[in-house]
């Protein structure tokens, strides 16, 4: 398989993995805020922090109000995470790929695209908003479902199985790290009404309240959310689970060690987490997360270094040069 | 929509392909036409949808530029095939055989010798000014002499019903993914016309491009690793090379995904490390193919790709250069070039030609500007050509001064009465004019040519030009056995 098509395929999943996991976060929100007394602090504006987007949203909105926040997560292109964007990029990687993949994702990735462009051209506000997300969710999982049923086990296959799981993992990381920061009492016995609603709330994002419900049989508690969200093997959105996942499509490519030992280093650092200590304490968490996060992107750049630039064979090539002349 | 009726069929002052006179289809045509009066209007309706249906479906797209982006559009198609006789095709295909031949020995002797300059056949100036001829292939030898693997030869039938060869197109023609596709298209929607067993296939295309491009891997033997060389997805025939890669089973590489080792040898780059490459059929033009031999600036070509090809380290389809060939004023030399190498009569005529570059064809054109048509000698989809009884007074006086300021750069031809057939315009069969642009294939041995060719057609009344970057639409070609007695 080419480098640049691997390259592809791996940012394709990368795109679509974040367009879904997107449109759930915003789903979850705003169903979240209905239950919430306004005075929280757990707003709108929480989203665009999750989403690492605070500059590029301040720079062109006045207010983090539902319409804005709505408006730039979902349709605007000037903010490259947005759902529309990640379509469009989805959309764009796929034309180079067309060889290798089922003919139907072309036409459902092109049927979503051009649906979500028309409904973000019209403007999406509090009415439309469910149709609008679960339109983005159904494509992204019909999509999913195609590959499982329609696509042969081939690189093809693992490149799109790890950008999957590598854009969730980092999605996970993002939103235990935002949503904790808001969380997390100031101390332990500070508790209030909302604490239990918020930490329902982390899971609902990341659709694992009804797993964490089976798999933890009491009531929702800050370390154990902590525990089931990095470390659990089962859940496929812990993070755990998706580094696990990843290792193993790893394992079937040539010349793996670095990025096998990149992901293995993350998994240890993911076992040793004391979680009941992170639960309460939000300055360790967020460092925690931080160090989380750049296993990930370091991840990421022994994956690219290996099979999209060659690292290795452009040195190899180098070496052979050199000897020949 | 009403329903077809052939009695109202206007063909008058032009050969209409499918239809003698108002009313009398051509033999070969009968079953066909009877099949489109037969349907009542509803059914006609209907027809027409399943055909933008499967159009839809299959995802047959071309690229366009408009308003400042790239867009993909739908293939414009006429549901009405356009047919010819078997007997007639094969004469065809044994003339146009005869010109690919002696167009590639044209092509080795530029590069070599030149005797066909030194004979005084082909004058040296006509070389000397050729846009097409690259410095940078003279004295190589491409496997088995042949510089134009794939050929594209565009023909037209004038009034009288004769086929001339309008021109050739030996660089990078494209088009042949749109003719199997009609034909997937019209299989979809006119499977009881194939029931007869009377319809040529044109399937086997792409096998026997890969057997040709195997057959020139500098490595005989082994397994060939073949790839097709695509300037990326703003290319508006990317379609076609993403299709062509697909069924043959080839990597479809840009110039980044290929790299030339200091061994002169070529790899592309894959998941698993880089991999020797044997033959790369290229839909790069020769500019843009290798920055250290020809524009440095090309960012869509492989450094060093030359160098490989004339160290015989990797085979090259088209060769680079080939396109000395079909510039449009070698064109008018073409019958000569047939007699020349091959001691024969050319199969099929070239339609007449004035080269401008001569003093008394150049007093011609320029006195006749409003009957002619003037083309550029280097130019191809369309572009950059007057039509003379179409043209205004103010387009006839620049293109005067065009040709007296640079007369070796444009030849002219009457204008022909370019054949018609019943296509499907809004609510009723007109006709439009056609063309077609079968392809050939020279391997070392033999050469193939398609079962007829891609038919375009000029959907706008009274048109010419069937590009389909300007508007053209194109039809399913049918070779059609057609009963004794």
């Amino acid at each position: 398989m080419l480098s640049r098509v691997a390259e592809s395929v791996y940012w394709l999943a990368r795109y679509l993995e974040r367009a879904e996991d997107t449109a759930r976060l915003i789903s979850v929100n705003s169903h979240l805020l209905l239950d919430f007394p306004k005075a929280t602090r757990l707003g709108w504006s929480t989203l665009v922090t999750i989403t690492g987007s605070e500059d590029i949203f301040d720079k062109y909105y006045e207010e983090r109000d539902e319409v804005s926040v709505l408006n730039f997560l979902c349709g605007d292109r000037r903010y490259s995470g947005s759902i529309i964007s990640s379509l469009t990029a989805a959309r764009e990687n796929l034309r180079t790929t067309r060889d290798v993949m089922p003919q139907r994702i072309w036409e459902e990735v092109n049927q979503v695209y051009l649906a979500v462009s028309q409904q973000a051209e019209s403007g999406i506000n509090p009415r439309n908003r469910d149709v609008f997300l679960n339109r983005v969710i159904r494509s992204c999982e019909a999509v999913n479902g195609m590959i499982a049923g329609t696509l042969s086990y081939t690189q093809t296959r693992t490149f799109l199985m790890i950008g999957r799981q590598i854009e969730r993992a980092d999605m996970t990381t993002r939103i235990i790290d935002v949503r904790s920061a808001n969380l997390l009492p100031k101390n332990s016995d500070d508790f209030t009404p909302f604490e239990t609603l918020q930490w329902v709330s982390v899971l609902k994002s990341l659709t694992g309240f009804q797993m964490y419900r089976q798999h933890v049989r009491l009531r929702v508690r800050g370390p154990d959310v902590l525990r089931f969200l990095l470390q659990d093997q089962q859940f496929p959105r812990a993070v755990a689970c998706c580094i696990s996942r990843i290792s193993r499509e790893l394992e079937t490519l040539p010349g793996g060690t670095r990025a096998l030992a990149a992901a293995d280093h993350c998994l240890v650092h993911l076992t040793e987490a004391d979680v009941s200590l992170l639960a309460v304490e939000p300055e360790k968490l967020h460092q925690y997360i931080d160090d989380i996060q750049l296993d990930i992107s370091q991840l990421h750049d022994q994956i690219a270094d290996t099979w999209f630039r060659l690292v290795e064979e452009s040195r190899v090539l180098a070496e052979l040069t050199q000897s020949q002349s | 929509m009403t329903k077809v009726n052939w009695q109202e069929y206007a063909c008058n002052g032009f050969y209409d392909e499918l239809i003698a006179a108002p009313g009398n289809p051509r033999p070969e045509s009968q079953m066909l036409c009877d099949y489109f009066q037969n349907l009542e209007a509803a059914e006609l309706i209907e027809h027409k949808h399943a055909v933008d249906v499967a159009i839809q479906t299959m995802g047959i797209t071309f690229t366009v530029y408009s308003e400042g982006s790239m867009i993909d559009r739908a293939w414009p198609f006429d549901p009405v095939p356009r047919i010819i006789p078997r007997p007639e095709w094969e004469k065809t295909a044994a003339g146009l055989r005869q010109r690919v031949q002696a167009l590639n020995m044209f092509i080795d002797d530029l590069y070599h010798d030149q005797r066909i300059i030194k004979d005084g056949v082909f004058p040296a100036e006509v070389l000397a000014q050729s846009a097409n001829f690259r410095p940078q292939c003279v004295g190589i030898s491409p496997p088995h002499s042949v510089w134009a693997h794939i050929c594209g030869s565009d023909l037209v039938r004038d009034g009288d019903g004769t086929l001339y060869v309008l021109e050739d197109n030996l660089r990078v023609p494209s088009g042949v993914s749109y003719m199997l596709e009609n034909r997937n298209v019209t299989k979809r929607v006119l499977p009881e016309m194939f029931a007869t067993g009377q319809i040529q296939p044109v399937d086997d295309y792409t096998d026997q491009l890969f057997d040709m491009l195997a057959s020139m891997s500098p490595r005989p033997g082994d397994d060939p690793q073949i790839v097709v060389l695509t300037p990326g997805i703003y290319n508006s025939a990317y379609y076609e090379h993403s299709y062509l890669a697909q069924q043959m089973g080839v990597e479809l590489v840009e110039g980044p995904d290929l790299i030339v080792g200091d061994d002169d040898c070529v790899y592309m780059k894959t998941v698993d490390g880089l991999q020797r490459v044997d033959v790369i059929y290229r839909r790069i033009d020769d500019m843009f193919l290798d920055p250290e031999a020809f524009n440095p600036d090309s960012m869509l070509g492989v450094p060093g790709l030359m160098r490989s090809w004339r160290a015989g380290k990797v085979a090259l389809a088209n060769a680079p250069g080939a396109g000395v060939a079909d510039d449009k004023v070698v064109y008018a030399f073409v019958p000569k070039i047939i007699r020349y190498y091959l001691d024969q009569d050319p199969l099929i005529p070239n339609v007449p030609s004035y080269l401008c570059m001569f003093e008394e064809d150049r007093e011609y054109v320029l006195a006749n500007l409003e009957s002619l048509v003037v083309k550029p000698a280097n130019e191809s989809g369309g572009y950059g050509m007057l039509i003379g009884p179409h043209s205004t007074k103010r387009e006839r006086k620049a293109f005067a001064e065009l040709i007296r300021s640079n007369p070796r750069n444009y030849m002219a031809q009457p204008t022909l009465n370019l054949s018609t057939a019943p296509t499907l315009c809004g609510n009723a069969m007109e006709p439009r004019h056609v063309d077609l642009r079968p392809f050939i294939l020279s391997g070392g041995n033999d050469t193939y040519v398609t079962t007829g060719g891609l038919t375009r057609v000029a959907m706008t009344k009274g048109s010419l030009v069937v590009n389909s970057s300007q508007g053209g639409g194109s039809k399913d070609t049918w070779i059609v056995d057609v009963k004794e007695g």
